[in-house]
This record gives structure tokens, C-alpha cells and sequence, in this order.
């Protein structure tokens, strides 16, 4: 794995391998996560998707992407930590799995940088039908959420825990944030982002780092260059007292239970382990009592969303089971502050997360989303760092970790009068 | 040991046959970090009548799902134990057809291999565990009902069928899982777990003679018989009704439309016919297709509009769908373009785009050892090499697309089904 400079505030990560059929491309803004800007930056990678100057609809990006043997360029909005990454990712068929002679990586970085730098417009503005219509479909988007319970809720607990903070500000922003930006906003915020984000491109496939290096920066040559928003550190905040309950109601027929905890601890190869062992995989201790032996629910688990420090649990049980869901979360938790767990759980969770780690060596797309991590939280450890770190985790640094994991906000989604 | 090389494909596969009857596959990836092993039974939500001993059978809807969650518990043994001390994560899925158990990892391999041989082989069921399980089923089945992806296609799939299982979901209902009994389970094993009714597919870097090894040793030395499946008489490919209309929780309206396709093939037609279809969608309703181009740009459509060609045992069908403020308008506009396409033909340039991309989307597909494995065993169990499709794809042209237009996107062999917004969706 290499990182270079290629322009001011723009560096590329390459890795080279053999592995895929296809190579993989990446090219993402990072900056600050904020409720205004958020809506703005999503729309924006949606608009500019739509057309470039030199292929100015859908009909000629796609016969572009088609005639390139089905390449892949797709917008793409994240939240890591608390900054923001919207960008593009793409992937192409490999040169070894084609006819003779064709090369499909150049004319797709340059399609990729085409769309950041030179989009289709009018007098100088982005095209006011195409912000119009990704404005209607962005909008839609962000409000279908609903349709899947269990994503709404795990939304809605972050949105309630974490009001007022960066990490509480939906990936996408609001869908009415989104209705309310204009053409006018959204060229201004254009003009203003492009020059100024940090720009972080991406590389994996069997193509030679020199070729890719060029390749990239022939395509974003254009790219306009002055002033730079770095991304923010993540900021952490004690857990509230006493824990706050928010319940809603909608025409469910089954609860969705989501648990906010914080922790203040700064050892994360402990906290992923203990994490691990709490409701990280199916030999976890909320998976194994809440489902297999209390038969509460089809699922229960645990997230460790390690850049911002906190752990939120999942669960979709009935209605009338919410107490014994709740007192057994707690109290797996406690079992696990008094280090009362079997030793093949401890060394199942280690081996758990070692293999995951090592996997992510296996999958462009992994290793993309890894690096791009790294790049938003402003360095951290490289996947054999952290290998290395969760070898060295002791029972007594898990303990230590489970202790630091305070309750903040429960989230329970309930159904209706009628039907509860 | 059979060894194929694909040079088109850049793979390169081993290929046993036991006494038992299991088919054992090796796809080698030599660089990869991890290993893979999928063990699959050619028994599905869709195999409730069956033969056994002589005698015609009828099972509980669910009941390959049921036993799929039931095979994790041994006697003397916690399964998911053994898969986490050695670094194993473990899962399996019932389907309409398939009932698959694997594991991926990065060390251990063999040691995995056995556990994963050895659960699957074993049953061991007990009331008190029937009993247990009907109560996290039955949460997994509510979970479900909450869906609104899975209750539009559930709809349709009743709107389409009269006869078919494929009406039934492979879960079955809370109702008809509380009639299974461990019995049933034990018979259910008996029948469609035997190494001739399954196949063993490894991906990753493994010795493949070691896996035929360790296969001999732990399953069964003889397969049972060949089973016979009944799979109802869909007698015509008139659908059983024409539209469902559901209100539910969600955003905006939500529409899937099927058409009725004839019963599939079997061996290398079956993947031809699979490829046909799958390209007659991309030139009717694909991202790059002039509809979705013009719907898109009217703001009729977003990106959530797609579909596919869905090929079960005995039925076949096209489906399409999306959140849409106006499902019948897009319903009836995607019939419109087949029979314009079926009858005018299919743009040559746009044809040529479009098969480009579709064999790129196959390539692109092997990078994941799951698609593999999905794909080598559902070829296995139909009678074709999967990684044979791109000479079957050589051979597929463009009027062969548009025949499969013509032939089955038609009005008298639609269905609808659609989930209205309940107002308001919060109190």
C-alpha cells in the first residue's frame, strides 16, 4: 500500500493486487459533518452524477459506462466519525479479462474527474432540472428509511442521543434541509467545497502505481485548488443522567428495541473485543441469551462505532417483552464488568475479529472504505497495527473496557394502540 | 479428480464425485487471505410434497427453513462455539430451492470444514428445542410482515401463482410452523440430506484432495434414492390474479409487477435461458434502457426502479419494481416498451451496449466467493458448469431477446402488486 501527494490537499492511496476481476476507483471529499452542509454535499455528488460536459445526460454516461464493459461510477455519502465523505466510487473490469489491447482505467478516472470538475451546465450554473429532479429523488430517499424498521430505529437513537453533536446529523441531512436548497445555494456551494475539500482518491487492481498516478491526474488536472477544510476530530461527551427513553409509535407489527451506550475509554482493542463478546457475532452473549435461550427475538446485537466511542444494541422483539429485553442487556453487560464469561468466549471473540480483519484484505471495497476511515479520522492504525493490538488484549483490559460503557439513550419503536 | 481450467474466467476448478454421490467442488484463489466452504442440500421452501419409503408426503410451509435453524444444535457439541474458537464466522439461508450452510475464515480451515460436515450431517432434534425455536421463527416472520420489499414481493408471488409452492413464503407463516415436530424434522433430514441430493463447494486457498478426504471420512458411505418432488401443476401462464393492494408504514407508494414466464429448462438450457432473460430486463427496463432514461428524466422513476429474471423449480418469471408516486402509469408504460421492442426490435448499437455490460456484471460477480458458490451449486443441482456462461453467452442473440419479449411481457401475464402509504405513517 502506497499514499502519495498528486496536487495540493489531494492524495492518493494505491494498493496493488491481482486478486479481483476488477480494479477499483475512489474519489471522496472529507469535511466537517454539519446539518446544513450535509443535504448540500449529498445533492451535490447526486447532481453532478447526472451529466458532465462532455457526456451531459444519463443516456450518455450510461452508454459510456456500458461500452466500458459495464463499469461501475456511482455517488456515494458517508459518516466517519464526524466528518462527512461524499464522493464517488467505481470499479472496471481488469485489462487481464479483456480483449487484446483495450484499457479501461484511464477513460474511466477520466470520466470520474469529469464529474467532479467539469459537470454539465448552463451560463456557468449546474443544470436547474437536474438539481430540481435530484432534489425530489434525494428528498424521497432520505424519508424511505422508514420503510425499513430496523435501519429507522438504529437512526432515530443516534438522532435522539446524539442531538446537538456532529454524529447526530443524519449521512445524508434532512429531507426537508434537502427541499429547501436552491439552484443558486447549490452552485455557490459548489464553487465553494470543489477547491477547497480534501481531496482522497483511491487505487486497487493490478494496474502499476505509475499508471494509475497518471491516470488520476490527467483526469482531475482542472481541479481548482485554494484554501483547505481539513476534516474535525471527533469529539466525545460523558453518557446522560439518568438515561433517557424516547418511544414511538407506527403501524408495526413487531418492536424494534436500540440501546445507546458511551464510553469514555481510550482502549479500542479492548472495547472491540468486549464489544465482540456483548452482541458482536452469533456467539455473543446478547445473541446467544436473548435468541437462543430466552427465544426473545430473531435478532439482537451490538455496534461499536469506534471513532466516536459508543455501542448501540439492536433488537426486534414483541411489544409486551420490552422490561425483559431491556434487563437482560443490562444485565449482560454487567456479567461482562465482572468478567464473568467462559474462556472460549474471550479467545472465539479474538479469533472473530481477527478473521474480519484479515479479510478486509480480500474486498476492494473493504480496503476502500478502511483507508478512507483513516483518512477522515486523520490517520489511526493500519489493519496489521490493529491486528496486532487485539492480539495484546488481557481479560483484565475487557473488564476495564465494559466498565467504561455507560447507558445514554433507549430508542423503542412500538406499534400502535390498537394492535400492541 | 476432474481439474478444468477457464482461461476466459482466469479460474481453475477441481471436481470429485464420491461413492456417496456428493459432488465436492474446489474453486482455487490462491492470494486470497480467506477460505470458504458452502454445503448445500438441493431442498428448499419450495419442497413440501415429496416422496419418502413410497410414500406421498405432505410437510408443514417452512419446514426446510425450520430445520435449517435447527441443524446449528448437536447433542454433544455447541456449534457456534466450535466455529468461534477457530475464527470461523458461520451462517446459512433456505431458499426456494437450496438450503446452504458455510462458513468463511483465515486460518483453521479444515478443522471448520469438519464442524461444518459433521453439524450438517448429524440431526438431533428434541420437542423442548421445537418449541424453543417456533418462538424466534415466529419473531424472524413478524420481522418480515414489517417489510414492505419482502410483503410487495410476497403479494406478487401469490397474485402470480395458483398451484405453484412458489405462492408459499420459505419461511412458511406463524401458523404453519407451530405443526412441526421433531419427527417431521428427522424425516425431512432423512430424505434431502443424503451426499447424493447435496454438494460441497470450497473457495479459497485449500488442498482439494485434503477436502475429499475429509468429506469421505465424515458423511455417510452410501446416499439415499433420489427423491421425487411435487411441485403442484401451474396449468397455464395465466397469472392467478391480476393485482394486491396492501397499505403499510412506508414513505411513498411502492410497486412490483411479474410476468409469468414458462417453466425453466434444465442443464446448459437453463443457464441460457437465464442469460436471455436477464438481458431482455436490461433492454426493457435497465438503468441504460431508453424507458428508464425518459422515466427518470420525467421524474416518473428514481433509482430504486429494477428487476431481474427469477428462475424457481417448475416457474419462471420477470419482475420489476420500485417506490413510485405513480405505480400504474410506470406498470403500464414498461408493458408498453416490451410489446414496442417485441415487435419493432431492439436497437442494434444499443444492443451490442448493453451485452458488454452484462457480461462485465457476470465477470465482476466472481469477485465474491459467495456468488461462486450460490452460482456453481445451483448449476450443479440443474445439470450445467456455471462457469461455462461465457460460451452460452457467445451463443445468445439479439433476437433471441427479443423473442423472450414478445413471448412473456405481456398484459395477459401480469400481475401487480402494490404497497400504499397508510396515512400517517407516525401518531
Amino acid at each position: 500500500m502506497s499514499r502519495q501527494k498528486l496536487m495540493e490537499n489531494v492524495y492518493l492511496t494505491c494498493i496493488p493486487s491481482e486478486k479481483f476481476k476488477t480494479g477499483f476507483l475512489s474519489a471522496q471529499m472529507a469535511a466537517p459533518l454539519e446539518q446544513a452542509a450535509a443535504g448540500r454535499n449529498a445533492l451535490l455528488v447526486n447532481v453532478l452524477s447526472r451529466g458532465t460536459a462532455r457526456r451531459p445526460d444519463m443516456a450518455a454516461i450510461s452508454r459510456e459506462l456500458d461500452l466500458l464493459y459495464g463499469a461501475r461510477l456511482e455517488p456515494a455519502v458517508r459518516k466517519k466519525g464526524e466528518n462527512q465523505l461524499f464522493g464517488f466510487t467505481a470499479s472496471c473490469i481488469d485489462d487481464r479479462f479483456l480483449p487484446q489491447g483495450e484499457k479501461l482505467l484511464e477513460k474511466l478516472t477520466d470520466l470520474l474527474g469529469e464529474f467532479f470538475c467539469s459537470p454539465a451546465t448552463h451560463g456557468g450554473r449546474l443544470l436547474n432540472e437536474y438539481v430540481e429532479s435530484e432534489r425530489e429523488n434525494l428528498a424521497d430517499l432520505i424519508r424511505s428509511d422508514v420503510n425499513d424498521k430496523r435501519a429507522y430505529a438504529a437512526r432515530r437513537l443516534l438522532e435522539e442521543m446524539c442531538a446537538g453533536e456532529r454524529y447526530g446529523v443524519r449521512r445524508m441531512g434532512s429531507a426537508e434541509d434537502v427541499e429547501r436548497i436552491s439552484q443558486q445555494q447549490l452552485n455557490r456551494h459548489y464553487r465553494d467545497i470543489l477547491p477547497q475539500g480534501r481531496l482522497e482518491l483511491f487505487y486497487c487492481g493490478s494496474a502499476p502505481e505509475k499508471r494509475v498516478a497518471g491516470a488520476f491526474t490527467r483526469a482531475f488536472a482542472a481541479l481548482p485548488r485554494q484554501g483547505a477544510l481539513e476534516p474535525v476530530a471527533t469529539l466525545r461527551r460523558p453518557a446522560r443522567e439518568p438515561v433517557r427513553v424516547v418511544t414511538e409509535e407506527m403501524d408495526v407489527g413487531q418492536g424494534k428495541l436500540c440501546m445507546g451506550f458511551r464510553t469514555d475509554s481510550g482502549d479500542m482493542p479492548a472495547t472491540m473485543m468486549m464489544n465482540t463478546m456483548f452482541g458482536g457475532a452469533t456467539t455473543s452473549r446478547l445473541f446467544v441469551n436473548m435468541r437462543e435461550k430466552m427465544s426473545l427475538c430473531y435478532y439482537a446485537g451490538s455496534a461499536y462505532h469506534r471513532l466516536k466511542g459508543l455501542i448501540t444494541v439492536s433488537s426486534g422483539i414483541d411489544f409486551a417483552n420490552y422490561d425483559r429485553a431491556v434487563e437482560e442487556i443490562f444485565r449482560q453487560l454487567e456479567a461482562l464488568r465482572q468478567g464473568e464469561w467462559e474462556e472460549w468466549e474471550l479467545e472465539g471473540a479474538r479469533q472473530s475479529l481477527l478473521s474480519s480483519l484479515r479479510s478486509i484484505e480480500d474486498s476492494a471495497g473493504a480496503l476502500e472504505d478502511y483507508v478512507m476511515g483513516q483518512a477522515a479520522s486523520g490517520g489511526g492504525e493500519t489493519i496489521p497495527e490493529l491486528i496486532a493490538a487485539v492480539l495484546a488484549v488481557t481479560p483484565e483490559r475487557i473488564r476495564e473496557a465494559a466498565a467504561a460503557v455507560k447507558p445514554d439513550t433507549i430508542y423503542f419503536l412500538k406499534g400502535k394502540e390498537a394492535r400492541a | 479428480m476432474r481439474t478444468t481450467e477457464y482461461p476466459r474466467l482466469g479460474e481453475k476448478v477441481f471436481r470429485t464425485h464420491l461413492s456417496n454421490g456428493l459432488e465436492v467442488v474446489t474453486v482455487s484463489k490462491p492470494f486470497h487471505a480467506r477460505s470458504y466452504a458452502f454445503f448445500a442440500a438441493r431442498y428448499g421452501g419450495m419442497d413440501l410434497r415429496f416422496r419418502l419409503d413410497g410414500r406421498w408426503r405432505d410437510t408443514p410451509a417452512g419446514i426446510a427453513h425450520f430445520l435449517e435453524h435447527k441443524m446449528f444444535d448437536m447433542e454433544t457439541e455447541n456449534v457456534m462455539q466450535s466455529f468461534a474458537r477457530n475464527g470461523a464466522s458461520d451462517n446459512a439461508f433456505t431458499s426456494n430451492a437450496v438450503t446452504a450452510y458455510y462458513f468463511t475464515s483465515t486460518g483453521n480451515f479444515y478443522e471448520n470444514l469438519r464442524t461444518l460436515l459433521r453439524f450438517v450431517s448429524t440431526p438431533y432434534f428434541t420437542p423442548e428445542s421445537v418449541e424453543k425455536e417456533q418462538g424466534i421463527i415466529a419473531q424472524e416472520i413478524r420481522e418480515t410482515e414489517d417489510d414492505p420489499d419482502w410483503r410487495v414481493y410476497a403479494n406478487l408471488m401469490e397474485c402470480l401463482y395458483r398451484d405453484s409452492p412458489a405462492r408459499i413464503p420459505v419461511a412458511g407463516s406463524v401458523e404453519s410452523i407451530r405443526q412441526i415436530t421433531s419427527q417431521v424434522l428427522y424425516d425431512c433430514h432423512k430424505a434431502f440430506y443424503t451426499p447424493s441430493n447435496m454438494v460441497l463447494i470450497c473457495v479459497g486457498n485449500m488442498d482439494p484432495e485434503r477436502v475429499v478426504l475429509e468429506a469421505e471420512a465424515i458423511l455417510p458411505g452410501e446416499g439415499g434414492p433420489a427423491i421425487e418432488r411435487d411441485y403442484g401443476q401451474e396449468k397455464n401462464l395465466t397469472p392467478a390474479g391480476r393485482e394486491r393492494e396492501q397499505e403499510m408504514a412506508v414513505s411513498m407508494p411502492m410497486f412490483l409487477a411479474g410476468y409469468k414466464c414458462p417453466p425453466p429448462g434444465d442443464g446448459e438450457a437453463m443457464l441460457r435461458q437465464s442469460i436471455i432473460g436477464d438481458l431482455a430486463c436490461d433492454a426493457l427496463f435497465g438503468d441504460s434502457s431508453p424507458l428508464y432514461t425518459r422515466l427518470y428524466e420525467q421524474g416518473a422513476i428514481n433509482s430504486s426502479l429494477g428487476g431481474n429474471f427469477d428462475m424457481l423449480p417448475g416457474v419462471s418469471y420477470v419482475y420489476v419494481g420500485g417506490d413510485v408516486k405513480d405505480p400504474r402509469r410506470v406498470f403500464d408504460e414498461i408493458t408498453r416498451q416490451a410489446r414496442r421492442l417485441g415487435q419493432e426490435g431492439i436497437d442494434g448499437d444499443f444492443y451490442r451496449q448493453i451485452r458488454r455490460a452484462a457480461y462485465g456484471g457476470m465477470l465482476r460477480s466472481l469477485n465474491s466467493f459467495e456468488n461462486i458458490a450460490v452460482s456453481m451449486a445451483e448449476g450443479y443441482f440443474r445439470g450445467f458448469d456455471y462457469y461455462r456462461f461465457p460460451e452460452v453467452f457467445d451463443a445468445v442473440t439479439k433476437e433471441d431477446v427479443e423473442a423472450f419479449l414478445r413471448e412473456n411481457i405481456a398484459p395477459e401475464r401480469a400481475a401487480l402488486s402494490l404497497i400504499r402509504p397508510k396515512e400517517p405513517a407516525f401518531s
